[in-house]
């Protein structure tokens, strides 16, 4: 049956990929640069003939090596995030017996959505729709990555930046964005490890991966970029093009809603539906190692830099902000959490310490270059003590067993985050404020209130939109291959009994 | 022929080891492992999961010893091991029915 399916799977893939190249490319995406784009600055006095205009239009402005260069490694260090940090954080978490199949889970999701996203998740995310799904969904223009590279004349499909005029090869961005779609479905696992078959897992992340991280993501960031504001006579019609939520103008920087509140929800919903792991709250089953965990945590900040600095785009002072406000309040989380957790339990932890880490970049992550220094301590420290009662006093309350709290950290930390950038935005409270596309200047911020809406009406669609996802990509799972795996194989441990292989050989 | 078997505290290890080469024991078996009395464990906390753990560890020493040098032995172990505070372990008796010597095959008192 399995060979079949295999066998079919391939075919329908060599006659895509054969079709692929045959698409049409008349309707560019949006954020794609033309060639002809720059407005010729013509002041040029009446006598002159009108093909002065042709002639005075200036050369198409090609990327720059440092925005190229940083972006390449950006994306690197995103990869880094997932395998190994990610993984080891996890990893160490979970008891020996469990060990091989968190990094096994991490590892393969991470390459199976890299590979989709290369088929249909980048084109669906991030070209510009059709019809009424415009703003949920792209369109196919980019299916296969078609069009990002034209062998017969060595071109490079250009895309937008925050800078008009200044291009990014799209690859790049492809690549970029890849790796943030692979690790908003591996956080998904945190909630489901130790129980979970390796089967439901690979169909359940595919199915969320399509119906939830694809159109979030294109509702959110999907936009043509600053070149197509050229005056503000266009603003409504380039606007109506963009993603729904980013239409609204709602401020995630680099993914508090897409990446963390996206995936958090939908691992607290996977938990639910899986149900308590065998033993919970009697028998003992404390991380196998912390030690681990302490690595991921720290290569975790160290990718984070690629995560929330790559997310400006280029190689500019707004990177150096991005940068700076990720390595300030995770410091500040860490500290706070610490400190909190060591005047309610009387010690602090170094488990402690590496989800206040993690909190910390959680929540920075759609304030990084969407706030200034002193939101970066604010949002730091309010949110140690803020996930630590996610994972405590909260994770209590809902009463299931999210194992690895990727909701107490990440959906806590995320809404945390995106709703204190729609405050600290302010430029009166030190924040960038929001850019005028049309003009370039930073002076569109609509006021502390109406933002903080808007944050809150993003945040809102986010969570329902991925809980109900997330219910029926983990339902079909079910359906297809069952959910849980068997009590002996539950308590003799995943490695052994669905990877063949055990950890520790000592 | 005896055999004792003691649970000390695992930094009682060496100085036991010499009070016993000083009575005339000679050999040693020793393992690591969890135990606990009349002792309190710990409580351990992973952010909300706080765990008691009772065990703690111990090391476990056992001796074939003649029946003439047994209460030598005992005092030995005793003297060395106690600090005097909870937790310092037992002292175990068991009659010893047969020891073999497997490179020579010797057996009896001669194997000890």
């Amino acid at each position: 049956m399995k060979q079949w399916i295999v066998a079919a799977a391939s075919v329908v893939a060599l006659a895509l990929s054969a079709i692929a190249p045959t698409v049409s490319l008349a309707q560019a995406p949006a954020a794609e640069q033309k060639k002809d784009a720059a407005p010729a600055e013509a002041a040029k006095p009446a006598e002159v003939a009108p093909a002065a205009a042709a002639a005075a239009a200036a050369p198409a402005p090609t990327p720059n090596k440092g925005d190229v260069a940083w972006m390449l490694t950006s994306t690197a260090l995103v990869l880094c995030m997932s395998v190994p940090a990610l993984a080891l954080f996890y990893g160490g978490l979970v008891r020996t017996k469990n060990m091989l199949s968190v990094l096994m889970q991490v590892f393969v999701v991470f390459s199976l959505i890299v590979v989709l996203w290369s088929v249909y998740g980048y084109s669906l995310a991030f070209t510009e729709g059709s019809g009424a799904l415009s703003p949920f969904f792209g369109g196919l223009d980019r299916l296969f990555l078609a069009g990002t590279f034209t062998p017969a004349t060595g071109d490079f499909s250009m895309a937008a930046t925050f800078d008009k005029a200044t291009p990014l090869p799209e690859l790049v961005y492809v690549a970029f964005q890849a790796t943030f779609a692979a690790i908003t479905c591996c956080l998904i696992l945190g909630a489901t490890v130790e129980r979970i078959k390796f089967s439901a897992v690979l169909i359940a992340i595919t199915i969320w991966f399509t119906l939830s991280y694809l159109p979030v993501a294109h509702m959110v960031w999907f936009w043509e970029g600053p070149d197509a504001f050229t005056s503000a006579s266009v603003v409504d019609a380039v606007n109506a093009k963009a993603g729904l939520i980013n239409q609204w103008g709602a401020l995630d920087y680099a993914g508090g809603t897409v990446v963390h509140i996206n995936s958090g929800v939908a691992g607290l919903v996977g938990a639910i539906l899986l149900g308590k792991r065998i033993g919970l709250g009697k028998e003992p089953m404390p991380p196998h190692s912390l030690t681990m965990t302490m690595i991921g945590a720290s290569l975790l900040w160290f990718g984070w830099f690629g995560f929330n600095a790559g997310s400006a785009l280029e190689a500019n002072g707004m990177a150096s902000l991005a940068f700076m406000n990720t390595f300030l309040a995770t410091a500040c989380a860490v500290l706070s959490w610490s400190f909190a957790e060591w005047m309610i339990k009387g010690k602090p932890s170094m488990l402690g310490a590496a989800s206040g880490a993690v909190a910390g970049l959680v929540a920075i992550t759609p304030a990084a270059g969407n706030v200034g220094i002193p939101g970066a301590f604010v949002i730091g420290l309010a949110v140690g003590p803020i996930c630590l009662w996610g994972v405590t006093g909260l994770k209590k309350m809902i009463a299931q067993d999210d194992a690895l709290d990727v909701f107490g950290v990440h959906a806590v930390g995320g809404i945390t985050g995106a709703l204190m950038t729609g405050i600290f935005n302010a430029p009166s409270l030190g924040g960038p404020g929001v850019t005028n596309w049309v003009t370039m200047k930073p002076d569109a911020y609509p006021g502390i209130l109406e933002q903080f809406i808007i944050q809150a009406k993003a945040v809102g669609l986010v969570f329902v939109w991925t809980a109900v996802v997330a219910f029926i990509a983990f339902k079909i799972a079910d359906l297809l291959v069952g959910l849980r795996v068997a009590e002996d194989e539950e308590r003799e441990g995943l490695d052994t009994t669905y990877h063949g292989e055990t950890a520790y050989n000592i | 022929m005896k055999l004792i078997t003691a649970i000390i505290k695992p930094f009682k290890l060496d100085e036991v080891r010499e009070a016993l080469s000083a009575v005339g024991v000679q050999g040693v078996t020793v393992t690591e492992v969890k135990g606990f009395g009349r002792q309190k464990g710990h409580t351990e906390l992973y952010r909300g999961a706080e765990y008691v753990v009772d065990f703690l560890p111990k090391v476990k020493l056992e001796a074939a010893v003649g029946d003439e040098i047994v209460e030598r032995a005992i005092e030995a172990i005793e003297a060395s091991a106690r600090t005097g505070k909870i937790g310092d372990g037992k002292v175990f008796v068991y009659d010893l029915e047969q020891v073999v010597r497997i490179r020579t095959g010797e057996t009896g008192k001669e194997a000890l």
